[in-house]
């Protein structure tokens, strides 16, 4: 049964990441007209009679894929055979494997769906009786955050091997810088974290998730080293501006520049499925994971510092209806009740769809930055990316211990301050939508520029004919 | 004595072009800051075209096409018009009677710099009015890969009988045989309005306009 689970959970987990990484592809194209004001690929069609479907563009994907298959899979004659075949295999396999140890929602207590929360503490008491704790994560694993710095260098590996054994000196040179850089950015990535590592207390995931949701998320309490980590796991996924070892204008195409068909294809969807690994670091991390505010697993608490709405709400509605279970429930505890599935379904679509936003956001960086200069790249990582990491360890400990010898006086307005954080994600998200609605509700009113001849001559009948075809 | 010119006033399109030169102060060294806007310039036009291409109000390329917003032209579905006189396919103009105005005077083929035109010419039968005052083509052929749209053979021709104004220019074909233009084809096209317009009046042979001077009498 365990192993069941963990099957469909692997499954949830690769069906996700490479969906995303295909659909990515076709967002970065896109999206990326739609920046440059441009259409973008919109032509793959499949006919059935008179009807055409185009989903937008998004059958490229399927029939890049469909390519791919079907290329000559081309090996340069001294190339080294072993290692330019195993190096897309690692590619793709040190970005899925970071997957095992994300978790993509709240522990699930079997038993006990229908019924409101029950702690996880409670579940895993009751294992001999087969109500056990399922963790939604493929591997609940104690060293989390470690397992996954330890397996996303693997990636280097796979690029040095990539460059070094295609025989060609543009892929080597790529190699190179592909070495260099993610190992420096690799220090970064580590080090943007260990500030947020001190205040969860935990390298553990879902650990790490639940303190967000109790206290306030990572981007509030660690807003620096959510730049720094940003910055640096977009360095990691080798995307521009960070690009330097895949430099189209200087090497080609770097280090998988001699492959091509399913091998090229497993180094390009390796490098969108590493946006989607990334993206869920920085979700999980610090944008919350699967919690989201005021959700907690027995239900929704709406407090600010002393003041609990719920209980309120309970006590209002309570004149009404005296009789109500659930009414009653909200105005003794000031938790309004949620079956406990509805919860842990809300919470992973919840976390997926971060990671949707945060995949978006990834992509419009990509094309909105100018690319680094290779001696600007690694003076921005040594210089000024380290020492800030640095210098963030460093703050952060002094603050912990300094609210820490206040004692318990400070802890009012500490629960005052991570409500307001609650609350200020909860009004944002409705206000973004509520904006975006009444701007694509919003006329626009445009000048008609008649300039030139072949503006007048659109003007008269006949003006553009299409030419016959002979034949 | 000098001579002062109005100012030239400076249209709203000129300012929106112009680009001022980023200036080094904090907020550009700070760089994020600077990358903030940047995202943000994108979002911008990122959510406006999507907008309209979801409400399907895309710039009309040719009138609107310095508007902000996607002007692309899909191509072979739109296409920019041609200015007036462009200079587009062949096509040779007709008599009332449905034949060519061509004389088989090879003039157009003697003045083509890419040679690109062959006319077999004939005579008409023996009784035919036209027998001795003119010939016809029997052939008349264009090579559309070799032409170089020069115009050369509009403008000698006597009678009228080729023209570019078709508007259209040779579709791409997938064979260099398809792109050799025979006589039926190159009569069957038509003006960039539809019409088979001419001008210069034909006189023909018979007529009390004609002159009635004939090649029986010529010396050469």
């Amino acid at each position: 049964m365990v192993i069941l689970y963990t099957v469909l959970k692997i499954a949830l987990m690769i069906a996700f990441t490479l969906n995303m990484g295909a659909i990515l592809t076709w967002a970065d194209r896109r999206q990326s007209a739609m920046i440059q004001d441009r259409v973008g690929p919109n032509r793959a069609v499949i006919k059935i009679g008179k009807f055409e479907l185009r989903l937008a563009g998004l059958l490229h994907p399927l029939a890049d894929g469909i390519k791919f298959v079907f290329k000559e899979d081309f090996r340069p004659p001294r190339a080294d055979k072993l290692l330019f075949g195993i190096a897309p295999i690692l590619a793709v396999a040190s970005v899925l494997i970071v997957l095992a140890v994300i978790p993509f929602g709240d522990t699930l207590c079997l038993e006990g769906l229908t019924k409101a929360g029950i702690p996880v503490e409670e579940c895993a008491r009751n294992a001999e009786k087969g109500v056990f704790p399922l963790a939604l994560t493929v591997a609940p694993m104690g060293i989390g955050l470690l397992f996954v710095f330890a397996i996303s260098g693997q990636g280097i590996i796979a690029a040095a091997m990539a460059g070094a054994s295609s025989d060609n000196k543009f892929s080597l040179m790529s190699a190179l810088r592909a070495g260099s850089q993610m190992v420096s950015y690799e220090v970064t990535l580590g080090m943007s974290l260990i500030g947020a590592i001190m205040l969860y207390g935990t390298v553990r995931f879902d650990e790490m998730v639940r303190w967000q949701s109790e206290n306030a998320w990572g981007i509030f309490v660690q807003p620096f080293a959510f730049v720094l980590f940003f910055v640096a796991a977009v360095a990691e996924t080798k995307r521009v501006p960070f690009d330097l070892p895949e430099a189209e204008s200087e090497l080609v195409s770097g280090y998988f520049t001699e492959y091509s068909g399913m091998k090229f294809a497993m180094f390009y969807l390796g490098e969108y499925m590493e946006v989607v690994t990334s993206s869920m670091l920085i979700v999980t991390i610090f944008l919350g994971g699967w919690a989201l505010p005021f959700l907690h697993r027995d239900g929704i608490h709406v407090t600010l510092g002393d003041v609990d709405l719920i209980k309120q709400l309970g006590g209002m509605l309570q004149g009404g209806m005296p009789d109500n279970e659930t009414v009653k429930a909200m105005a003794t505890t000031g938790v309004a009740p949620l079956m406990h599935w509805g919860v842990v379904l809300i919470g992973v679509l919840g976390f997926f769809g971060k990671v949707l936003i945060t995949c978006f956001l990834q992509t419009f960086v990509r094309w909105s930055l100018p690319r680094f200069r290779y001696d600007q790249l690694m003076r921005l990582c040594w210089k000024v990316l380290l020492p800030a990491s640095l210098a963030n360890i460093m703050l952060t400990g002094v603050g912990y211990l300094a609210l820490k010898s206040l004692g318990p006086s400070v802890e009012p307005t500490l629960k005052v301050l991570s409500d307001l954080a609650q609350w200020l994600v909860a009004l944002i998200v409705p206000f973004i939508v509520i904006r975006g609605v009444i701007g694509f509700a919003k006329n626009k009113r445009r000048e008609v520029w008649k300039v030139g001849s072949s503006s007048a001559f659109a003007d008269r009948p006949g003006g553009t004919t299409v030419g016959p075809m002979q034949a | 004595m000098t001579v002062t010119f109005p100012k030239k006033a400076v249209s709203a399109r000129a300012k929106a072009m112009h680009v001022e030169a980023a200036e080094r102060n904090i907020t550009t060294q700070v760089y994020i800051p600077e990358v903030v806007r940047g995202v943000a310039v994108s979002m911008q036009h990122f959510f406006a075209n999507t907008k309209e291409m979801l409400r399907g109000e895309r710039p009309d390329p040719v009138h609107e096409r310095l508007d902000p917003g996607i002007s692309t032209i899909s191509y072979p579905e739109q296409k920019r018009p041609y200015p007036e006189r462009f200079r587009g396919m062949h096509r040779l103009t007709l008599r009332a009677n449905g034949d060519p105005r061509c004389v088989a005077c090879l003039c157009c083929s003697t003045a083509c710099p890419a040679q690109c035109i062959f006319i077999e010419a004939g005579e008409y039968a023996e009784g035919d009015p036209r027998r001795g005052h003119e010939r016809f083509p029997v052939r008349f052929v264009i090579d559309e890969l070799r032409c170089i749209f020069c115009g050369f053979c509009v403008e000698a021709c006597p009678c009228d009988a080729i023209r570019m104004d078709t508007g259209v220019h040779p579709v791409p074909y997938d064979s260099r045989d398809q792109f050799i233009y025979k006589k039926d084809l190159l009569m069957s096209f038509v003006d960039r309005d539809g019409g088979r317009r001419d001008d210069n009046p034909r006189h023909e042979p018979g007529d009390a306009s004609h002159p009635g001077i004939d090649r029986t009498a010529a010396t050469h």
